[in-house]
């Protein structure tokens, strides 16, 4: 099982990032667990500034913007 | 090259919907006509070649760059990066513990996320378009002059002490830039297809942020240009009476709106017989001091530094008011 954590402030972005990337991990039969983290000091302690960004397994995948579709399927 | 949003204006207006050019209505119908039409070509071909260039440049760039910089230029680059790096106020917190967890002073980051929200590449070609460079120059010297000093005076009395507890914590176990990942700061050169599809991007995101601050702002814009009579403002605050200035900064609290759509409003003002200084004050205060954006800080600042610092943004955009005023 992958941990995913969409990290943000909460806005529409974040949300999205995080549908998005349950709806591929459905499509590709993964197992996935996707948290939205919106805590100021957590995100920081990954060292993100700019969000929606993307941890899987406690490593940063990807920060700055919704990812596209191919950058969550090589994820998986 | 303009001129035609104006004729094109005159024939909408005039021709199609039949309006008398010397009629209230009339009048306020062209001007929301050339204004919108104008702006929003003006924003899609600007906001893309500007994201062209400016692909490479990310805030993470930006942090250490910073963090690399003495003080004293840290507080005027801290100022020229928030007026070329456009960000989203959402991700204002982040950039906030981001800048201090890499030991950048509390000022210069603020000098960064004061002069944001007043200047951006989008806010100054507006300027040049509709009010000329004259205006623009004074806007621009203004806002980053704000940015800076509010900057140095947040160092001056040790803003860092009001932060939050693990924020305060955050700037003092700070580690040096070099400590860092180091693929942030060896971005690969990007190739004109990676810089075509920023840009496209970058216009897509910032139009759907702030079209609908152009309708707003021209109609606001238009409804003032057409309905208040030049000699009433001009009449009331016309001598720029020194009431005036923290009363339009005043005013301009509740409004919360940003540069693009404030800008119409300024020109309208201005053409009206509004003096400078005044109108700047209003914008300024419309443009950066706003509620919601505040309430987002406490989240990192205690209410103490809050309260400083949006005392500071009033007193800067009076005192700014006053000063246009007196030299003009």
């Amino acid at each position: 099982m992958k941990q995913v954590k969409v990290l943000g402030s909460g806005c529409s972005k974040c949300v999205k990032t995080a549908e998005l990337i349950k709806a591929i991990a459905a499509e590709n039969e993964v197992p996935v667990n996707v948290e939205k983290e919106t805590s100021a000091e957590v995100i920081m302690s990954y060292g993100v500034m700019s969000t929606p960004a993307v941890v899987i397994d406690e490593v940063v995948v990807h920060y700055g913007s919704i990812p596209d579709k191919k950058k969550i399927q090589s994820w998986f | 090259m303009l001129a035609i949003f104006t004729d094109l204006a005159d024939w909408l207006t005039f021709i199609l919907f039949g309006l008398s050019p010397n009629s209230k209505l009339g009048d306020a119908v062209h001007f929301f006509i050339e204004d919108t039409t104008k702006i929003f070509f003006l924003l899609v071909i600007m906001i893309y070649f500007i994201a062209l260039l400016r692909a490479s440049l990310n805030i993470e760039r930006v942090r250490d760059y910073l963090a690399s910089k003495n003080r004293f230029i840290g507080y005027l680059t801290g100022s020229i990066f928030g007026a070329i790096t456009p960000f989203c106020s959402c991700s204002s917190i982040p950039v906030f513990l981001g800048f201090t967890s890499a030991g950048i002073p509390v000022g210069i980051t603020m000098s960064f996320l004061l002069t944001s929200p007043l200047i951006n590449e989008v806010a100054v070609l507006l300027l040049l378009s509709l009010v000329g460079w004259q205006i623009t120059f004074m806007y621009v010297l203004v806002g980053m002059a704000v940015g800076i000093l509010g900057g140095v005076f947040l160092d001056l009395i040790r803003a860092e002490k009001m932060l939050q507890p693990f924020a305060l914590k955050a700037y003092q176990s700070a580690t040096p830039v070099a400590d860092l990942d180091g693929d942030s700061v060896a971005k690969p050169t990007l190739s004109f297809r990676e810089r075509h599809d920023f840009a496209k991007n970058e216009l897509w995101n910032i139009f759907s942020r702030v079209w609908k601050w152009v309708f707003i702002g021209v109609g606001l814009g238009a409804a003032l240009h057409g309905y208040v009579p030049v000699s009433w403002l001009e009449g009331n605050l016309g001598d720029g009476q020194w009431w005036s200035v923290p009363l339009a900064v005043l005013l301009g609290i509740p409004l919360y709106s940003n540069a693009t759509g404030v800008i119409p409003i300024m020109e309208s003002l201005i053409t009206k017989g509004l003096p400078i200084g005044t109108t700047m004050a209003f914008c300024m205060s419309a443009v950066a001091a706003s509620f919601p954006e505040f309430i987002l800080l406490k989240q990192v600042m205690t209410w103490k530094l809050l309260t400083i610092i949006f005392a500071m943004l009033l007193l800067s955009f009076t005192l700014v008011g006053w000063i246009l005023n007196l030299v003009n």
